[in-house]
């Protein structure tokens, strides 16, 4: 069969793929997808589940924000500013506008309307304090790579030749994107950690001191999807969005208040994410820009960034740390100061906990927490994974590495000497705090009590040979989230939420979670994720959303099953005339008596008796006051490096990751967000830095051939451990997130591992090859 | 960037013709020179399977085979494939069943967003049929060309070795 298809006609499109159609239907992730065994009995929570849209992804059918071929669809190109910071003196767009298929060329002078406030560009994501950026609203450059300009063409290749042939002047202005150049700037921002007692004193008085200065650069999260936006406008100019984001409820809300749009005009979808880390925490330029060329064509529109405009959007901050311990000979802590210096924009203030980490982790009397901020002209920094704890326990956990050092104690002893039982930064007890067993079962299994503490001291041929290990510590958080169930008499589930899955496995637990407490094989679970008009759910992001979204299906499947019982007691010859809600269960299909299954009605008798089609109900979670607790997960992270010292070459050969974080819902896609946890920290030791041209304020790498990140050869064994940690507290499953704790320790990890090596400290992250060479 | 600023605006190249049988059907574009091969795909064809993850040779996301090789389709203009046979991740699935890559991929929860996963799966059936890759070492590097952000690389390992075995070394 032959097929033709020419060169795009707007009005005559006749692409097979990619309908609207098909991507609601993606949204909707069909369980009957799966391989696995059909179970019935509630036992889908807790065991390892192949996920629900894998066919979906390996098969290409998963449909991602840049790839809705609607008909009449005009392609999009962004023109980046080349300047750092200064004003746009003059846009000349005729040489693109001359090339047959351009459209339009939007500026700041000739874009549709936007808010003139601040606050309607503040989005759920966004720091309290600052005016947060606008896309394409004046003359103001704020940061190299900034859009100056919108192309719209017909295709693609069109639009991206004539963004090419925009000419813009500008009025520098003097830049500063040093951090270092700009520390002595640096102001205080005030955060909850309390100091405790008197750290200056007790340091200068301790039998053992470390003290020393640490360094992570920007990293960029690079997820593999480009930032992408479909705008499909309709004639009643209402606005449907794909989008790339995180949230898209939040993407929704705040193109109401970017355009003064009512709530039922924009819809956004994200069905499928390609990978965010935290970069689609905010809403991105690409989505104000696509949206301004559908409203000024009235015409559907897809901006794509590229790569290099990928480093024009948020990035992990750089930071430098600073640490200062002061220990009794015996190893116990008597003083802990932590103060770091990272980078904000000049037009926002982000900041997160980088510093109150040991308050979670190690006891010490007396302790000092300093946060500064230093204002550079780029792009506010943002959320990328484990925010804070990623660069500020690498400190701390490199600082501890040291003090063993000095004090001849293993780095595991010094830990367990030190061991907190309570949060000393608000004097509370641990919902759960599982480290003890991580550190012992980690050990166990990396092999630790073989290693020979002196420096230098093992070899593997050629290669010396360093063991590390870190602690790992994060939040256990829970939002605010409502779910939908509904039930169809066939037995059917559906499930709804609007979260996204980002990679994180969330159509897979919400199905699990529904098909247990529904009584169905999750075969008969749909879930519906990714959408803004489905149930309020916060953005995917801190590792809260297993949580959060899991006891908010657990309440909409309980009034579910309150409906099914009150039917049930009309029916004649009812098994459950006295039962209470509590007295019952659903399972293999039936209502039945809870501890005497036997006693059961099938649902589907229960609905026709009813005589209702489908029940559907929507619940927020809700949680019991946990106020008075502290909630963490928690890991210990063991490392093995091997370094040819003639050249310098670093290999993570092994890598154990022992994780308390509760009860673990889905072992199989829990131990994945580890694994690749544990892959992001060994980029952040070895690889990863954002390079910028301080002279020209602009990014050098902004690739990710230059931007190193791991790749297969660089990643070897890596075992991960998830050790028993029952909670009672935290939440009726017992479970807390595992987005984020498997990247927090794995820099230190692999540092102090490498200092073990070679004898050699470095404490500027990337450690790459040329650092250690000046040292060896 | 400011060379091709400074000159006078031009058309758009005259389109030619290209045919390519394209996972066993032959599609005929219309199309100018400077599209490339990922582009006609995802755009023209609407198999927005491959995926576009840096469109400059760096990522691997848009790994397909041609005439049985793997090459990075943002690399390669679709003129210079006229005649040849491309298979994409769409038409790796035969009458329903899985390729035994895509079922590995999915035993080995060998992907995270996916975003990387249909270049990851081409790219290894493109290794298995070169037949060089023994070890996991050898695996390792010969797919390093294909970067996963994710970090499921682990996974991806064991789903490519559950593979091989399962196809006894041939594509
Ligand atoms: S898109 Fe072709 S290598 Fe990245
Ligand atoms: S699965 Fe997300 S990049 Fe590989």
């Amino acid at each position: 069969m032959s097929t033709d298809v020419n060169r795009r006609d707007p009005l005559a499109t006749t692409v097979a793929f990619g309908s609207i159609e098909t991507a609601n239907a993606q949204a909707a992730v069909q369980a009957t997808a799966q391989q696995q065994a059909s179970k019935s009995m509630s036992s889908y929570i807790g065991t390892p589940t192949s996920r629900v849209d894998g066919r979906a992804k390996v098969t290409g059918q998963a449909k991602y924000a840049g790839e809705l071929n609607v008909a009449g669809l005009v392609y999009g190109s962004a023109v980046g500013a080349t300047v750092a910071k200064g004003r746009i003196v003059r846009i000349n767009a005729d040489d693109a506008l001359k090339v047959p298929g351009v459209l339009d060329v939007l500026t700041h002078q000739n874009r549709p309307r936007m808010a003139d406030n601040d606050q309607a560009y503040r989005d759920d994501a966004a720091p309290e304090s600052g005016a947060p950026y606008r896309p394409l609203y004046d003359d103001r450059i704020l940061f190299n790579g900034q859009p100056v300009a919108l192309v719209l063409a017909e295709d693609w290749e069109t639009a991206r030749y004539a963004a090419m042939l925009v000419r813009v002047e500008y009025k520098a202005e003097d830049h500063v994107t040093d951090l270092h150049a700009a520390r002595g700037s640096a102001f205080v921002v005030e955060k909850p950690e309390k100091p405790r007692g008197d750290a200056a004193k007790a340091f200068a008085a301790a039998a053992v001191r470390h003290e020393a200065e640490y360094f992570i650069p920007i990293e960029h999260h690079n997820p593999m999807e480009l930032f992408a936006s479909t705008v499909v406008w309709s004639d009643d100019g209402k606005l449907t969005v794909y989008d790339k984001t995180q949230g898209v409820q939040n993407v929704q809300r705040y193109l109401c208040g970017v355009f003064g749009l009512k709530s039922d005009d924009v819809t956004v979808m994200s069905p499928f994410m390609g990978g965010g880390f935290g970069s689609g925490l905010r809403p991105q330029y690409q989505v104000v820009l696509a949206v301004l060329g559908a409203m000024s064509l009235k015409r559907p529109v897809r901006l794509v960034l590229n790569r290099a405009q990928m480093y024009g959007v948020g990035y992990r901050p750089a930071t430098i740390e600073r640490l200062a311990l002061g220990a009794r000979a015996n190893g116990e802590l008597e003083a802990i100061t932590h103060e770091a210096i990272a980078v904000t924009s000049q037009y926002e203030d982000f900041s997160r906990n980088d510093t109150g980490w040991s308050g979670i982790l190690y006891k010490s009397p007396n302790a000092r927490y300093t946060h500064k901020l230093a204002r550079l002209d780029l792009p506010t920094s943002g959320d990328m994974r484990a925010p804070g704890a990623a660069t500020g326990v690498y400190a701390l956990e490199a600082a501890m590495d040291e003090l063993a050092v000095a004090l001849k104690l293993d780095p595991v002893e010094l830990r367990l000497r030190c061991y907190s039982d309570r949060d000393q930064n608000e004097d509370l007890p641990f919902t759960s705090k599982s480290l003890r067993e991580c550190y012992r079962q980690g050990a166990e299994a990396f092999g630790w009590s073989k290693r020979n503490p002196e420096p230098r001291s093992m070899r593997d041929g050629k290669e010396l040979v360093g063991w590390g290990m870190a602690t790992g510590v994060w939040e256990a958080l829970q939002m605010p989230a409502s779910a939908r169930i509904v039930l169809t008499a066939n037995g059917h589930t559906e499930v709804a939420t609007a979260a996204s899955d980002i990679g994180t496995g969330t159509y897979t637990i919400m199905a699990q979670v529904a098909a247990d407490r529904m009584g169905v094989p999750i075969d008969n679970v749909t879930v519906r994720l990714g959408d803004s008009t489905l149930p309020a759910c916060p953005i995917e992001g801190g590792s809260w959303i297993a949580a959060s979204v899991s006891h908010a299906i657990i309440g909409a499947a309980d009034e579910v099953r309150g409906e099914l019982l009150r039917i049930a007691k009309t029916m004649p010859d009812t098994p459950f005339a006295d039962a209470l809600a509590g007295d019952v269960v659903l399972t293999n299909g039936k209502l039945a008596r809870a501890g005497d299954v036997a006693r059961s009605v099938p649902i589907a008798d229960v609905m026709r008796h009813g005589k209702v089609e489908h029940i559907e109900r929507i619940k927020d979670n809700t949680f019991a006051d946990i106020s008075k607790y502290a909630r963490n997960t928690h890991s210990a992270v063991f490392v093995e490096v091997k370094i040819d010292e003639e050249i310098g070459i670093i290999r993570v050969t092994r890598a154990v990751s022992a994780v308390a974080a509760g009860r673990i819902l889905n072992p199989k896609t829990a131990g994945n967000q580890v694994v690749g946890s544990v892959v992001g920290g060994i980029g952040m030791a070895l690889h990863e830095e954002t390079l910028i041209d301080h002279a020209f304020g602009r990014i050098m790498n902004a690739n990710i051939a230059e931007y190193h990140v791991p790749v297969h050869a660089d990643i070897h064994d890596i075992k991960v451990i998830f050790v028993d940690e029952p909670d009672s507290i935290i939440n009726p499953l017992g479970m807390k997130g595992v987005g984020e704790i498997g990247i927090v320790g794995v820099a230190a990890a692999v540092a102090n591992a490498i200092y073990h090596a070679t004898g050699k400290r470095v404490r500027d992250l990337p450690i790459t090859l040329d650092k250690l060479q000046r040292q060896l | 960037m400011s060379d091709v600023s400074r000159s006078a605006a031009m058309a758009a190249p005259a389109t030619i013709n290209v045919t390519l049988e394209v996972n066993g059907r032959s599609c005929t574009l219309t199309i100018a020179p400077w599209t490339t091969l990922l582009d006609a795909l995802r755009d023209r064809l609407g198999l927005t399977g491959t995926k576009k993850g840096c469109d400059q040779g760096q990522c691997g996301a848009c790994t397909v085979l041609v005439d049985g090789r793997r090459i990075n389709s943002c690399l390669t203009l679709a003129v210079m494939k006229d005649g040849a046979k491309v298979t994409t991740i769409e038409g790796l699935e035969t009458d329903g069943t899985l390729h035994p890559l895509q079922q590995a991929f999915i035993d080995h929860d060998a992907f995270q967003c996916g975003y990387c996963t249909p270049g990851q799966i081409c790219s290894a059936a493109g290794l298995i049929a070169e037949g060089k890759a023994k070890t996991p070492d050898q695996i390792r590097e010969l797919m390093s060309g294909n970067i996963c952000r994710c970090g499921a690389y682990p996974n991806i390992l064991a789903a490519i070795q559950q593979a091989m075995t399962a196809m006894g070394g041939k594509s």
